[in-house]
């Protein structure tokens, strides 16, 4: 999948997360600027683990701060 | 000049406001005398124990008692050596072989505490290049076994058989694989479905560690865990334990029955680079723990107390941490830190004590009334208990 496409889905699926309905984009982040908690990280996470058929561990979840990092990281973890 | 206290600082506000509510500080109590393994002196008044993990009542037995005193008498008072050098006396391999024989299995490995055994098993077992999947409700000392062994750390929905599996699917077949259960997750008194999941687990090629902490002694015919409860004891290849629930004193161990076991007395950083256990404590848990093969009415005496206090406090209308009683532990749900703090006070001014349990040890932000039962504690008192809760939950208005 394309970098367009891998947004595209995971900004569906952040939906229900983003409680607040703030604007996303590469440079948003999820403990700042969307104020996710550690549950909310978990759950968020293994939809998009379901969706990609991939795992991010947690040594590679604390790499990723932003939407965008995020973004790259699926895209590069779909091999 | 930054000061490194800075990121405590919310932790600090937080408890300095529960404070200045006038609430008797949760986590500053003091037992000025310990009568009974259900009894004790708070602040000066006669308090029922309900929140210590003293689930045998071993920690007054007598014959317990005896054993340390002699061990204080004929090998001092302290080992001041690591289980490799000079710190491995008669006693540490005794309380070694009572394990053996507890869990019928061929190794037995002693720490000084329950978080060094599974700081030391997973971080020594699960290294780099490796994968553990555990429950996001693990124990804190699992988590830290985790980090320190630089693994890929993989969790999963807590209980969740179905996360789990998936999650095992998409590691790279021939990577090492670590899966990490609890037999009774602490904090809600809920057990796991291990039958399942370690089914699966094994399928996948992955090694299986239980951590039996908050049901050894108890649960299962023999005493020794879910994982004996469900069946499933011969297909775990660690169960980690401790000596500071039933046993009744302090430190945690590994038993399994792999070869090549014994390699981990060399290998393990928090077993090698530490003190081993005073010769009193060994001596104490290798009684205690030979006395717990036998206590076939005390277990059946703590289920009774357990399914009564449940039934009790759902009847006057408690949110409870499970349907059913699943455990000796039960969890009673609070709407938030503050009432969950007058709550706490109300019971210890009725003359009860209950543990007050509040994030991050609690799974979903809950702030919870832990109340763990113990084999001595009798039918009379748990009827007391019962009426304590009902005033407390009234006067703190959490139930109408």
């Amino acid at each position: 999948m394309e970098r367009a496409d891998v947004d595209t889905t995971i900004r569906s699926l952040i939906e229900p997360f983003n409680k607040k309905g703030i604007e996303i984009a590469d440079t948003t982040t999820f403990s700042g600027d969307l104020e996710f908690d550690s549950l909310t990280v978990m759950d968020f996470v293994a939809a998009i683990e379901d969706e990609f058929d991939i795992i991010i561990s947690m040594n590679q979840q604390a790499e990723i701060e932003t939407y965008g990092q995020l973004i790259d990281a699926v895209v590069k973890l779909q091999g | 000049m930054s000061d490194l206290f800075d990121k405590f600082q919310p932790m600090i506000d937080l408890r300095a406001g529960l404070l200045a509510s006038g609430v008797e500080d949760p986590f500053g109590l003091v037992m000025e005398r310990v009568v009974s393994p259900t009894v004790a002196i708070c602040n000066g008044r006669e308090t029922i124990l309900l929140g210590t993990y003293n689930y045998m009542g071993m920690t007054f037995d007598p014959d317990v008692i005896a054993a340390g005193k002699e061990a204080l008498d004929d090998f001092g008072s302290g080992t001041t050596g690591s289980r490799v050098l000079n710190g491995t006396y008669i006693g540490h391999k005794q309380v070694e072989e009572a394990l053996k024989d507890f869990y019928a299995m061929d190794h037995a490995m002693v720490f000084s505490t329950g978080y060094q055994a599974n700081l030391g098993v997973i971080s020594t077992m699960a290294g780099k290049g490796d994968y553990v999947v555990l429950d996001i409700d693990s124990h804190a000392s699992i988590w830290d076994g985790c980090k320190m062994g630089d693994a890929e750390v993989v969790p999963f929905k807590h209980n969740d058989v179905e996360a789990m599996e998936k999650r095992l699917k998409r590691i790279p077949e021939d990577a090492g694989k670590l899966v990490v259960l609890e037999g009774v997750y602490s904090m809600l008194g809920d057990i796991a479905p291990l039958k399942e999941m370690i089914g699966i687990a094994r399928a996948h090629g992955a090694m299986v560690l239980v951590d039996e902490a908050h049901s050894m002694g108890f649960i299962g015919p023999n005493g020794r865990g879910v994982a004996e409860d469900q069946g499933v004891l011969d297909q775990v290849d660690f169960v980690i334990g401790t000596f500071s629930k039933s046993v009744g004193t302090v430190g945690g161990f590994c038993v399994s029955n792999h070869p090549k076991f014994e390699i981990l007395r060399l290998v393990c950083r928090p077993y090698v680079f530490t003190a081993s256990l005073p010769p009193s404590v060994v001596a104490t848990a290798a009684t205690s723990i030979r006395k717990l093969m036998h206590s076939g009415n005390k277990r059946a005496h703590l289920w009774e107390n357990s399914k009564t206090l449940h039934r009790g406090l759902k009847e006057r209308g408690f949110q409870l941490g499970t349907d059913e009683p699943q455990s000796a532990i039960i969890s009673v749900i609070m709407p938030d830190l503050e009432r969950g703090a007058a709550m706490w006070e109300a019971l210890l001014t009725e003359g009860l004590y209950v543990n007050l349990a509040r994030p991050p040890a609690t799974p979903a932000n809950m702030t919870l009334l832990r109340c763990s039962l113990c084999a001595e504690h009798s039918a009379e008192q748990v009827g007391t208990i019962i009426g304590m809760f009902e005033r407390a939950g009234k006067a703190a208005g959490i139930i109408g």
